[in-house]
């Protein structure tokens, strides 16, 4: 047997060796890759950044990109108080259908779903030339590279090289398929005055709010990875007992 | 006690149901006192595995029917509510969700033990023809378990594997309609596939049923691919080859943890977090990885007749591979001729993955259509060729007997001594 699998691991080294060889050229960089607190099997969520993140968003992101599956009594998940949670969710007012029949508006509560910018998405395209901002509630999840992606593009706005030909309205970034986005550079130092006293650079901005957006994605990760850890050990010394088990029983037989 | 099953059963009231309704005695004698082959290697662990991964699938899928709502309009949100407000929803979904890539490597190694051992030859030509029906319904649930959360691969998977129907000369077009429910994938189609998706995995369960009645028949092949000659060549199934199992089950539950709860999205594809748009076709359109081989088979051909043809005859082939294979060796052990090719075979699929998961240019289409050749070739000419052209090794005698024999000692009939010492701390 062991010859067997010799032969199978020489069989996918020759495939990985072709692959190698196969890669594609990639035209955009390659994306920094950014320390994230969440990141690895033992990574917990940065609440303060999350914190911090929220804040850019609710600044500055939510004027334009809605966030449809998050409520704000999800953002206890990120440390916010009860209290905290009700004073974000009163600050909107959302258009509701009065007890006479006619249109009227009330503030929001912690069960509503984070106020959207755009009634629909129409309305959004039709104010950016038409592509809409996408929704952001899983956007990190959404796209290869993942928290990574969404910081290099966030700090990746440059003057277009020479020669480069840039679409009206479109705007140069370099980590974005194309190099050409509808998105104006969105953060800007000092943009928002964090209630901790953090400076608010582009980079710090864009560290933050990356948090937040992938607790948005991936909102059970704190809780997946600590179940993750009782279930691997769990299983592990189950196979470590029934390893010996099965010796034992194994050695009685003639 | 005429017409009443003569049960052995002790206790009183198991008694009298047994001897009514035989069930326990069945189950003794299939799985308890089942005998067994006694050299089994832990390639012989997937079957059950196999069996596990179908019975988890269909719990969390189940579970997971109850809150999903399969309408275009509010299946991706409703995958989503899963994930956030239902409690542990996250988790029962991730365990399907990955459930579905860890019941493919099982089932895929399991395949692959019946090719090395020759498990698929006489007297198992049914076992193993059962074997690939339910592969053939695996890939279909599958396929369609993939496209009820709706994001954009959902979609477009849908839209492309549907229209390789269309290849089919004059009834083609009518028939992806048919399958469709309307003139494009939408919402009739979304609702058929959830149906479908619950039905199938029953359809499998019976499927499993014959595959198993079928093992119980022939009873199992062994690494060494000769039958046992008597009782000294097996083990009852229970408590031996249940613990055994048992151990194998851990090991595999470790490593499934391991993805469910650290890397539940690494196997998935980004663009499934975005909601389907049918005016928005992806950049790439790729099947989920079990399917990439198959999937680049069909683009290596460029006919689209011909590449659909080839992709459905590179599982068709599967069923006539015990008259195709014309060794009356089973286990590649005892086959230095044919043994290496089955490696070149295993390769040969895996480059086809790769194949699969890239644009059909430049060297990938070269691999392609090499692999692709390979891989008829393999069960067209070298299975039968190398039956008749190869000298394979000596068999041993029986199973006991390599088991037994003390190391250093040669071929040849042993003092009847020897035989009587115990096999363990070998």
């Amino acid at each position: 047997m062991r010859r067997a699998v010799i032969s199978a691991a020489l069989a996918a080294l020759l495939a990985a060796g072709v692959a190698t060889a196969a890669r594609a050229q990639d035209e955009t960089p390659k994306l920094p890759r950014e320390r994230w607190s969440f990141s690895g099997p033992f990574g917990a969520l940065d609440l303060a950044a999350a914190q911090r993140g929220f804040q850019v968003y609710n600044d500055v992101c939510a004027a334009c990109h809605s966030m449809n599956l998050l409520h704000y009594r999800d953002l206890s998940g990120i440390g916010l108080t009860e209290e905290q949670i009700k004073a974000v969710a009163a600050s909107k007012t959302y258009d509701i259908i009065g007890d006479d029949g006619q249109p009227t508006t009330r503030p929001g509560t912690p069960a509503d779903v984070f106020k959207a910018p755009y009634p629909n998405e129409k309305a959004a395209a039709a104010s950016f030339g038409g592509s809409y901002p996408p929704d952001q509630s899983v956007l990190v999840n959404a796209r290869e590279g993942g928290p990574d992606y969404i910081y290099a593009i966030l700090t990746g706005y440059t003057d277009p090289p020479p020669g480069f030909k840039l679409a009206e309205g479109l705007y140069y970034n370099e980590y974005f398929p194309g190099h050409q986005i509808h998105m104006p550079q969105p953060l800007h130092d000092d943009q928002v005055t964090y209630a901790d006293g953090t400076k608010a650079t582009v980079d710090q901005m864009s560290h933050d709010l990356t948090t937040f957006l992938y607790w948005t994605a991936n909102p059970e990760e704190v809780q997946r990875k600590q179940i993750g850890w009782r279930m691997v050990l769990f299983f592990g010394m189950m196979a470590g007992l029934t390893y010996a088990w099965k010796r034992q029983m194994w050695s009685g037989l003639h | 006690m005429i017409g009443l099953h003569k049960s052995t059963m002790k206790n009183p009231v198991i008694r009298w149901i047994d001897s009514r309704m035989p069930i326990f005695s069945m189950m003794q004698n299939e799985y308890g006192a089942f005998p067994t082959p006694r050299n089994f290697n832990y390639f012989w662990n997937f079957g059950a595995l196999a069996m596990v991964m179908l019975m988890i699938m269909i719990i969390t899928g189940v579970l997971l029917a109850m809150n999903y709502t399969p309408r275009a309009d509010l299946a991706f949100d409703s995958v989503q509510r899963i994930m956030r407000d239902v409690n542990y929803g996250w988790m029962i979904r991730y365990i399907h969700q990955n459930g579905g890539s860890m019941f493919f490597i099982v089932v895929y190694i399991h395949i692959f033990r019946g090719l090395y051992y020759g498990s698929y030859k006489y007297p198992r030509e049914l076992l193993w023809m059962t074997g690939v029906i339910l592969l053939l319904v695996m890939m279909a649930t599958a396929f369609m378990g993939y496209v009820l959360p709706w994001g954009q691969m959902s979609y477009w998977g849908a839209t492309v594997i549907t229209n390789l129907f269309s290849a089919i000369p004059l009834v083609g077009q009518s028939i992806v309609t048919w399958l469709w429910g309307g003139f494009s994938v939408d919402n009739p189609t979304l609702q058929r596939f959830f149906s479908l998706h619950y039905l199938l995995p029953f359809i499998i369960v019976g499927v499993v049923f014959l595959h198993v009645v079928a093992l119980h028949i022939t009873g199992s092949n062994n690494p060494l691919g000769i039958e046992p000659k008597g009782p000294q060549d097996t083990i009852p199934f229970h408590p031996y080859y249940t613990i055994k199992d048992s151990f194998g089950l851990c090991v595999f539950l470790t490593l499934y943890a391991a993805i469910v709860f650290f890397a539940p999205n690494y196997l998935g594809d980004p663009n499934n977090f975005i909601p389907a748009n049918p005016l928005q076709t992806p950049a790439d359109i790729v099947p989920e990885w079990y399917f990439l081989p198959f999937y680049a088979i069909l683009r290596s051909v460029p006919d689209k007749l011909g590449g659909v043809v080839l992709m459905f005859g590179s599982i068709l082939v599967l069923f006539v591979i015990p008259w195709l294979d014309t060794s009356p060796v089973r286990s590649a052990r005892f086959r230095p001729l044919y043994r290496p090719f089955i490696f070149v075979l295993v390769a040969s699929v895996i480059v086809l993955g790769m194949v699969g998961a890239h644009h059909p240019e430049g060297i990938w289409v070269i691999l392609g259509r090499v692999g692709t050749a390979y891989y008829f070739l393999h069960f067209l000419v070298i299975m039968p060729l190398f039956g008749v052209i190869e000298r394979p090794l000596p068999l041993p005698e029986s199973i006991s007997r390599p088991v037994l024999r003390p190391p250093g000692a040669g071929g040849g009939p042993l003092p009847g001594g020897a035989t009587a010492k115990p096999m363990d701390k070998a």
